[in-house]
């Protein structure tokens, strides 16, 4: 087993790869029933992972991986403490319920198959990002779970708001995840490690570089676009035009807390210094603060849900920049509550939009009867998320006031801020677990019926586990609360709170937040109201900034292409071509690299020279050809010219080519241009020749000054040497220049022959093309 | 000896620029051929000129004898002649339809993959 | 160029030409010379042979598509390339066998099969260019005929080739 261990991990880690390759054909040959067979994907792992919690909760690490590109530090490594495999147990185990539960919930939809795909890949996505060792490992998770969440968002991708809020999603967690891949280069800079295990052991010396806050600014960014903090909290709220299974577990259980998995990850390394402890509190407190603020005003079950998760994701960061082992076990105990009871709330809010079609808090009521068993898991979850005794979330409450409570202005300002925050989540739990479900049946749900087991057994199994978690505590804590702690603290932690209210500040704040949270909910109607009269007056938010940036960077990408590309050739060509004066002529002058002005050439037989005036002839003749076949003429002069030039110093070879290639190109033209009835002059008015014959002028001289100055510096003689003395030796060959094609270099001539062979399979396609067009 | 050489290779490039900056296509390809011409030789004279004596390795010798070409630009040069060749036969045949279908051989008439009144892109989601 | 002079001298002249190209191929690796030069030498003689007889001449003179043989060429270089695979020596790597062939010592090597593909690509894609260019500039009616060769103006060969067509159609 022990040998096996790291073999059978790795499986683990891609056997929601292998389910998500699976989907498709379990669903078309299963139809919904497949959704059980693929849940085992998922279920196998979550038991793999399992087997680690003895070895874990002992203090003990569990590593392995592969070499990936050894020469350059990379290799696929994991590693998992009691955080990763806390993330690990969460994401297999709520991921085996989702896939349950999206088997009911998308029953009937032509694309079920590629839905299940799309979740299970996200699940091998989030699984690598929480287990990766690697930097550059968990960059390509992070960002592979924002493009599966932006699959996922546009799923309904036939809607606009569900391309907006696909696309507004990937360009906000996509973003951010370059922000921290910069960041990830910063800390690989700074410590020179690529591994995470290995960088904890680096903390002062990263608190005490010049660039830290360069580095947590870039990483804060990555994981607060990913964890929605304020100001980039509005992507989650339209991420809910994805299907409920997909709000349920990527954007409450799941993939925003990469963001919050990232910082606790980084904590000791990162965390006690100024710069952590008042950034992150503060924005964690104004996104609590917004979220919460915010979600008071929707009446859609599932945004009231979505701002609600924004506001504990604020809260989340809140406490695990704090600075005390407290705020983090608090965070821990609020985590595992979090993604219990938000899953199953958002599971029964799919669940009724499933029965009724409708999510409106305000024309949903008495439920009760007709969904009891939703009843039964929605009430257990709000109770959770409430707060109130006997559920986990009362433990998770009862250990941040202890937390926050010390005594000193900050603490008071964030206790307060806390039971502001709590209050207002306490009351939006039950107006979405309890509102629909009591009162007088509304006529419009009649008929309404209870969901199918697969549709009830992720709510309730969820909900219920929050309820057991918090009556076994000794269980729960030191098998998953304490590990997780202590690898965020980076030091043995015993969690030990219990469900026993005992007597003290904590109690007394959660007695208040209770009672402030009846009060607004028993007010909920006017709250609403009054919220929405502030908003208005507030204005637009940064959702309506996104249209506006996405609608400059169109126009501004229309106006660059425009003045880059504005279609037309000579444009593009004069262009290519001043670049190349300049670029010929300017290094000239400024390295003051101007060759020397040389002597009048005496050695110059007569012959050599009439060839060279030739070619001069041939070159004039072709500029001034007044139709197109004198001009070919003259083309074939100055051809012809070079090829004896070629003959004259001692490249045989050259010239016999330059003669044959010189003849075909002579015929074809011929060939050609005697078809094309073209105008018979085509002279440039004399206001673009100026110009033009400019640039070619100054290009004609750069080369001129550029030739003469590299024939003032002695020829690098290395090469030719190599080849003369090998040519004869071991090539076998007395022509050295046939034996450097077709020996030394018989790659390259290779690839030239295949380039050769391209061009004539191109022509071929371009002649043959003309078959078939315009067909009537 | 080279001086000439250089002089004559910007008269090479100089004239296959003026030609290629035409809008009409047939000069551009008249261009194309002189700028692979102007290429060889600037190749050739980097390698230094030496009159008449091949490189090759008389018979009796292991390697050539003092005062013969450099083979490293024929090399390079002899394996370009027949690329440019075969680049400017593709070049011809691609002006050719493209007067067969356009009729002109003015690159300012063929704006057929980019029109001159170009809608702008849509600009929702 | 449907000239008598042309049409009398292009056979000759293609034939002459294309052992020229094969002579140039094989000398190339001690003398000036070599595949490329080789290849355009064939290229032109087919050139010649295709303006004085039309296209049709030169595709069935040739029996396979151009392009044909330059793929085969171009294979036949790059297998030269790899035979060094069998004896564990670097990709190209040239190797040289010296075969008695009738008492006199004949050097052969990968080296000269790979020139070989290299004649075959430049004849084969050169000659379809220059087919292709021809073919489409000239109208089809125009087309013509290639002056019967001396074989085919030979009795004995219709009469080969008429008692067999007779004896398929009897049957």
């Amino acid at each position: 087993m022990a040998a096996m261990g790291p073999a059978l991990t790795f499986c683990a880690l891609f056997l929601p790869f292998v389910g998500a390759l699976a989907a498709p054909f379990a669903i078309t040959r299963f139809g919904d029933r497949g959704a059980w067979l693929l849940a085992l994907f998922p279920a196998l792992a979550f038991m793999h992972f399992c087997g680690f919690l003895p070895e874990i909760a002992a203090g003990e690490v569990a590593t392995g991986g592969y070499a990936w590109a050894p020469s350059f530090n990379l290799s696929f490594s994991w590693f998992l403490d009691g955080l990763s495999l806390t993330f690990s147990l969460l994401i297999t185990g709520i991921g085996t319920l989702i896939v349950i539960y999206s088997g009911a919930y998308m029953n009937g939809h032509p694309q079920q198959g590629r839905f299940l795909s799309f979740i299970l890949l996200f699940m091998g996505a989030m699984l690598g990002l929480v287990v990766s060792d690697s930097f550059l490992m968990l960059f390509i998770y992070w960002e592979l779970t924002s493009v599966s969440s932006f699959l996922l968002i546009g799923f309904d991708h036939e809607r606009e708001a569900a391309r907006r809020a696909a696309l507004q999603a990937l360009i906000v967690t996509g973003g951010g995840g370059l922000c921290l891949l910069a960041g990830l280069v910063f800390l690989w800079n700074i410590t020179g490690v690529t591994q995470l295990s290995l960088l904890v052991h680096l903390g002062d010396a990263l608190r005490q570089s010049p660039f830290y806050l360069a580095a947590l600014l870039l990483v804060l960014a990555g994981a607060f676009t990913k964890s929605a903090q304020f100001p980039f909290h509005f992507w989650l709220p339209n991420a809910m035009e994805a299907p409920a299974p997909v709000s349920a577990y990527l954007h409450s259980a799941t993939m925003v807390k990469a963001g919050v998995y990232l910082l606790m990850r980084l904590n000791p390394v990162m965390g006690d210094t100024p710069a952590w402890e008042i950034l992150l509190p503060f924005f964690g407190g104004l996104t609590l603060l917004t979220g919460t603020m915010l979600g008071l005003r929707q009446t859609d079950m599932k945004l009231i849900l979505a701002y609600t998760t924004v506001a504990s994701l604020g809260l989340l960061v809140m406490l695990t920049g704090f600075g005390s082992p407290h705020a983090i076990q608090a965070a821990v105990l609020y985590l595992l509550a979090h993604s219990l009871f938000k899953g199953a709330l958002f599971m029964v809010a799919g669940a009724v939009d499933h029965e009724t079609g409708m999510r409106d808090v305000t024309r949903l009521a008495g439920l009760r009867t007709a969904m009891p068993v939703t009843f039964l898991a929605a009430l257990l979850a709000a109770l959770s998320m409430g707060g109130l005794p006997l559920f986990f979330g009362f433990l998770a409450k009862e250990e941040i006031y202890l937390a926050l409570w010390s005594g000193n202005p900050r603490a008071v300002f964030f206790t307060l801020l806390a039971v502001i925050g709590n209050a207002l989540m306490f009351a939006l739990a039950f107006a979405v677990a309890l509102k629909p479900f009591i009162g007088r049946r509304a006529a419009a749900t009649a008929g309404v019926h209870e969901g199918p087991l697969m549709l009830l057994l992720g709510p309730v199994l969820l909900a219920v586990l929050g309820l057991v978690a918090a009556l076994a505590p000794g269980l729960s804590h030191r098998y998953i609360s304490s590990p997780m702690a202590s690898a965020i603290t980076d030091e043995k932690t015993v969690i030990d709170i219990t469900t026993m209210p005992h007597w003290g500040m904590p109690l007394l704040l959660s007695v208040l937040t209770v009672l402030l949270g009846l009060l607004v909910y028993w007010r909920i109607d006017a709250a609403r109201a009054g919220m929405l009269r502030v908003l208005e007056s507030l204005g637009p938010g940064p959702d309506r900034g996104f249209d506006i940036l996405v609608a400059g960077l169109i126009r501004f990408s229309v106006l660059v292409t425009r003045l880059l590309q504005p279609g037309r050739l000579e444009i593009y060509v004069t262009a290519t071509f001043i670049m190349l004066a300049v670029a010929l002529l300017v290094p000239l002058f400024v390295f003051g690299e101007m060759p020397a002005l040389p002597a009048w050439p005496r050695d110059m037989l007569i012959q050599e020279a009439a060839f060279l005036a030739i070619a001069l002839i041939g070159i004039i003749a072709v500029l001034r050809a007044k139709d197109r076949l004198t001009a070919i003429v003259s083309l074939g002069i100055q051809g012809f010219a070079v090829a004896v030039i070629f003959l004259l110093f001692g490249a045989p070879d050259l010239s016999f080519t330059q003669f044959m290639v010189e003849t075909l190109s002579v015929v074809i033209l011929t060939l050609v241009m005697t078809r094309l009835r073209l105008d018979p002059s085509d002279h440039r008015p004399l206001g673009q020749m100026l110009p033009d014959a400019v640039i070619a002028i100054a290009c004609g001289l750069g080369f001129t000054l550029l030739l003469l100055r590299s024939l003032e510096v002695p020829f690098d003689m290395r090469l030719t040497e190599f080849f003369n003395a090998y040519s004869k030796v071991i090539a076998h060959g007395a022509n050295v220049v046939n034996v450097i094609i077709v020996d030394f270099r018989g790659t390259d001539t290779l690839g030239e022959i295949s380039v050769v062979m391209i061009t004539g399979l191109a022509v071929l396609a371009l002649i043959r093309v003309r078959a078939g067009r315009r067909a009537p | 000896m080279e001086v000439l050489f250089a002089v004559l290779i910007g008269c090479f490039f100089g004239a296959a620029i003026y030609l290629m900056l035409s809008k009409h296509t047939v000069r551009i390809l008249l261009g194309v051929a002189l700028l692979g011409n102007g290429v060889n030789l600037l190749l050739f004279t980097t390698g230094r000129l030496v009159r008449e004596v091949p490189p090759i390795i008389p018979a009796g010798l292991d390697t050539l004898a003092p005062g013969t070409a450099n083979p490293l630009p024929q090399a390079l040069i002899l394996t370009a002649i027949v690329i440019s060749f075969s680049f400017f036969a593709f070049l011809l045949v691609l002006t050719y339809r493209a007067y067969q279908e356009l009729g002109t051989d003015d690159s300012d008439d063929m704006r057929l993959a980019e029109p001159r009144d170009e809608p702008l892109p849509p600009m929702g989601y | 160029m449907n000239t008598l002079i042309l049409r009398t001298v292009a056979p000759g002249l293609t034939a002459l030409m294309l052992l020229f190209s094969i002579f140039v191929l094989l000398r190339g690796h001690n003398e000036p010379g070599g595949g490329f030069i080789g290849g355009l030498i064939a290229a032109s003689a087919l050139a010649i042979y295709g303006i004085a007889f039309g296209v049709g001449a030169v595709r069935r003179a040739m029996r396979f598509h151009p392009m044909t043989i330059a793929g085969a060429g171009l294979f036949m270089s790059t297998i030269s390339g790899l035979v060094s695979i069998l004896f564990g020596v670097p990709f190209m790597t040239g190797l040289w066998i010296y075969p008695s062939f009738l008492g006199a010592e004949v050097p052969l090597s990968t080296v000269m099969s790979f020139d070989l593909g290299v004649y075959l690509v430049v004849l084969g894609s050169i000659v379809s260019i220059a087919l292709a260019l021809e073919q489409d500039s000239e109208p089809e009616e125009q087309a013509v005929a290639p002056l019967p060769s001396p074989a085919e103006l030979r009795p004995e060969v219709k009469k080969r080739r008429d008692p067999r067509r007779r004896a398929k159609e009897s049957r």
